[in-house]
């Protein structure tokens, strides 16, 4: 675990992409093989599951610690994480060893299967022997959060420097359903097998965004289609049988029940990319739809109905068994349209629309309707191009709506994590309601550090009333939030719930009293919701 | 009993004596208990420090600052006060206040650690009935790493930049930890370097006889080409100005007791966080606390609502003040 701690904190502690290669390189050729798998599993998103809950652990480390309750809370508040918070209050390790990550991932799984007070007991042993830095690691293995600021592609160049491959044969090896109980070193990345694992997908092809197209050069050199806002995902139908994946590498293929059939009507050896859309009557339902999806397991028959989902094809990647991701996507598009003409309506694909267009001012103006169709915008492809691995520049672009905006009062402060503990970060927004202000969103990014510091003295000398660490202040401030969507909610006081909201603007110039009312989000639920 | 000190809009007052302990706003008399420009502000009409205290304080409030020095432990009389200095080890020369008025004591400890840190006065717990109190660092997540293991991780993590080749940017306050680093490290590893601020506090406590290892200032002909594998201290302000450039590829470090939040570590974009601070840790807060066997406290500055009510729950009779104080490390974490 030293090992594995030293090559986190290296990759932690910098923003430099040399170092954070150099390091992953460096384990990768020095750990025993069984670590390195765990290791590429880890940064490739296949965590242990979640094996304590977060309360137990809180109360355990509490006790352990000495600690009130309520100051292992205060404690996490400012820290911010729950497995670091653990890993500072907790008194230094009785007796220090050094296991390997393969011993703790596996004390870990083993703790699913034991009585509790025998997984509190392993836990506290396991405190007791790692210092700060491993025993961090440790919780965040034992709750499932284990994340680290590196991105497959980085950790696939690495593994390209250490073992001498290419990137492009590491990335397809790495794909698919494997797990380090189910693969060895060996297996995963010595042999020589693309193929081994029918269920691979292909590295996604990540559009850049734009934000005027004019500069791309002829519009006829381009296809354009509408940016469907779903899930992105690639259909697979290969030796008999079908896979879904999502873009973040996980198999969605039980989730979507109704997309089995659509193997009967595509020939095995075909891959398709496209989008997953919550849709009924030729039209997307959004994805507040969807998104009851997604968490379902199991699906009710219930979902199904009310929230059917289909499969919108994008291109097609593999076809008679062949990768043609070489051909121009002209071509491979060509190939597609003619595999979907004969497959029945009701059966749940459906091909992503070409939007026709002969300047960019035309398409400009298709844009602008694009929350009138629940889409999200519109992808520009470059008809000769090849599909890529990634986020390339150049080829495949993003032209996305603007997000939706309303001017907004802030009257709760509260502060932030960390560093932030000392400025007020958190802010709660309203509108108006007649005389009175609604409250209806949080917000917490957006301005810059100058900006958090001039609120935070402001909420200093302006505050109403304490609540713990929020406070109400004076009804003074506009602010310009940004939104993407909206939906109704019976959870909030406002009935509205909004999507990924921020801060776009202080509006110092704007009077309390000139603020939004909640009519006009009322207004814009019903013409976005 | 009336109070042996107060807590006014200017700074904690003494109606016995008729003077100020590290007043934020100008006053005739003014105890300082160390140099940190939170404590000692400008503007007082006279001020008395220990001796360790006023060269640093003289450089920078200026020449004209009046500044009467006293040993510690020696006894003054200041109208009804009788008032003392004791060491606080925060850094060379701080010290805590005590005063006694009519048999109560009251010590004012400013900022200060209970750890030796191999520079300054070794603090020494002074018992009273009431103790003023800092909480910079005032919750149980802030545990220090001990000296000898920090000067490890300085020599270490120098020794193998100097072997790469490239130079070693650690960002530390000038006064106080600048110098605890210089003397924690391993001076046969290579030169060390300093940028004015640092260089400037050095000359002034040499000239006090503070033992410190030998540094160059950084000067426009100063290079990672003069001056190969060095060690830079800088203090967090200046690790963005020009001499930077001086120093292709160098590795970067931070110095703070911040540094054990792993949060505050990715912000500050440094390759490296060193857990070092001149404030006393959770453990230490508790005990110096402990030994002063004060019944009453009152917290200052840093986690203050936290600490007080934690103080409160172990039986004590604690209190937050709001002071101006901020906390060096405080404004290293900005
Ligand atoms: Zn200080
Ligand atoms: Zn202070």
């Amino acid at each position: 675990m030293k090992q594995f701690a030293t090559l986190f904190a290296r990759i932690d502690e910098t923003t430099k992409t040399r170092v954070k290669v150099d390091a992953l390189a460096s384990y990768l050729s020095a750990a025993p093989p069984e670590d390195r798998v765990w290791m590429i599993a880890l940064f490739t998103g296949r965590r242990p599951k979640r094996a304590v809950t977060a309360t137990r652990l809180r109360e355990w480390a509490a006790e352990v610690a000495g600690l009130p309750d309520w100051l292992f809370e205060e404690s996490y508040h400012v820290v911010g994480d729950l497995a670091e918070t653990i890993s500072l209050v907790l008194p230094d390790p009785t007796h220090e060893v050094d296991h390997s990550l393969t011993h703790w991932i596996t004390t870990i799984k083993a703790l699913a299967g034991v009585e509790e007070n025998q997984r509190k007991a392993a836990v506290i042993a396991a405190w007791d022997s790692l210092v700060p830095d491993q025993r961090f690691l440790f919780n965040k293995l034992l709750t499932g959060g284990f994340r680290m600021g590196v991105s497959a592609k980085l950790m696939t160049r690495a593994l390209a420097i250490s073992t001498g491959q290419d990137e492009a044969t590491l990335t397809h090896k790495l794909m698919g359903s494997w797990s380090p109980e189910t693969t060895t070193w060996e297996h995963l990345i010595e042999t020589e097998d693309p193929t081994a694992d029918l269920s691979r997908p292909y590295p996604f092809y990540l559009a850049h965004p734009v934000d005027v197209p004019d500069d791309l050069g002829a519009p006829s050199d381009w296809h354009a289609e509408r940016k469907w806002d779903g899930i992105r995902g690639q259909f697979i139908h290969r030796g008999g049988a079908h896979y879904i994946w999502s873009r973040g590498e996980e198999v969605m293929t039980d989730r979507f029940p109704e997309l089995a059939q659509l193997a009967d009507f595509l020939p095995d050896g075909t891959v398709i990319d496209g989008e997953l859309l919550a849709f009924a009557d030729e039209a997307p339902l959004g994805f507040n739809a969807l998104q009851k999806r997604i968490g379902l397991k199991k699906v009710p028959a219930k979902a199904l109905r009310d929230s059917p989902v289909i499969f919108m094809a994008y291109d097609l990647l593999e076809h008679a068994g062949a990768d043609i991701r070489q051909t121009a996507f002209a071509e491979r598009r060509a190939l597609l349209i003619d595999m979907l003409r004969d497959v029945p309506a009701q059966i749940p694909i459906r091909l992503s629309q070409e939007v026709a267009f002969k300047t960019w001012d035309d398409l400009a103006k298709v844009r602008s309707l694009s929350r009138d169709h629940n889409v999200e915008g519109l992808m520009i492809k470059r008809k000769d191009s090849p599909y890529l691995a990634g986020r390339k520049r150049g080829d495949w672009w993003k032209w996305k709506v603007d997000p939706l905006t309303i001017d907004a009062v802030m009257i709760y402060a509260q502060s932030g994590h960390g560093r932030r503990a000392n400025l007020f970060t958190d802010y709660t927004f309203a509108v108006w309601n007649g005389e009175e202000l609604t409250p209806f969103t949080k917000a917490y990014s957006g301005l810059t550090d100058a900006e958090f510091r001039e609120v935070t003295a402001w909420v200093r000398k302006n505050t109403l009333q304490k609540f713990g660490p929020v406070r109400q202040v004076k009804p003074h401030h506009v602010f310009e939030i940004a939104f993407e969507g909206i939906q109704p909610s019976s959870r909030h006081k406002s009935g509205v719930a909004l999507r990924f909201p921020r801060m776009l603007r202080w509006r110092k110039d704007k009077p309390v009293d000139e603020a939004n009312t909640l009519d006009d989000l009322n207004e814009m639920l019903k013409l976005y919701g | 009993m009336a109070d042996v000190l107060t807590f006014t809009d200017s700074g904690i007052y003494c109606p016995a004596g008729d003077f100020f302990i590290d007043p934020w706003r100008p006053v005739p008399k003014a105890l300082i208990t160390h140099g940190h420009s939170d404590h000692a502000r400008p503007d007082m009409g006279r001020y008395l420090a220990t001796e360790g205290t006023a060269p640093v304080m003289q450089y920078r409030l200026g020449p004209e600052a009046r500044i009467d020095t006293v040993r510690y432990g020696e006894a003054r009389r200041i109208g009804d006060a009788k008032v003392s200095f004791h060491p606080a080890g925060h850094v060379p020369g701080s010290a805590q206040i005590r005063v006694e008025v009519k048999g109560e004591v009251w010590v004012a400890s400013g900022d200060y650690k209970t750890v030796d840190d191999g520079l300054s006065e070794a603090f020494d717990a002074v018992p009273c009935h009431a103790f003023i109190t800092e909480s910079t660092f005032g919750l149980p997540i802030f545990k220090w790493t001990p000296q000898e293991v920090l000067a490890q991780q300085l020599n270490d993590w120098w020794q193998a930049n100097a072997a790469a080749g490239r130079a070693s940017i650690v960002g530390a306050y000038a006064l106080g930890k600048a110098q605890r680093l210089m003397r924690a490290v391993d001076a046969g590893i290579g030169p060390m370097l300093t940028v004015t601020a640092v260089e400037n506090t050095n000359e002034v406590l040499r000239a006090q006889g503070v033992n410190l290892p030998e540094t160059s200032r950084i000067t426009e002909d100063v290079s990672a080409k003069s001056h190969p594998g060095a060690l830079i201290i800088a203090t967090p302000g200046s690790t963005t100005h020009n001499w930077v450039r001086r120093f292709p590829g160098a590795a970067t470090a931070f110095a703070s007791g911040w540094m054990s939040m792993r949060g505050v570590r990715r912000r500050r974009g440094t390759d490296r966080g060193f857990v070092v601070s001149d404030h006393a840790d959770w453990d230490g807060l508790n005990a110096a606390i402990k030994a002063t066997g004060a019944e009453k406290i009152f917290v200052t500055h840093g986690y203050t609502g936290t600490f007080q009510r934690y103080l409160a729950e172990q039986g004590y009779d604690a209190h937050v003040v709001s002071t101006e104080y901020t906390g060096d490390d405080a404004e290293d974490a900005a």
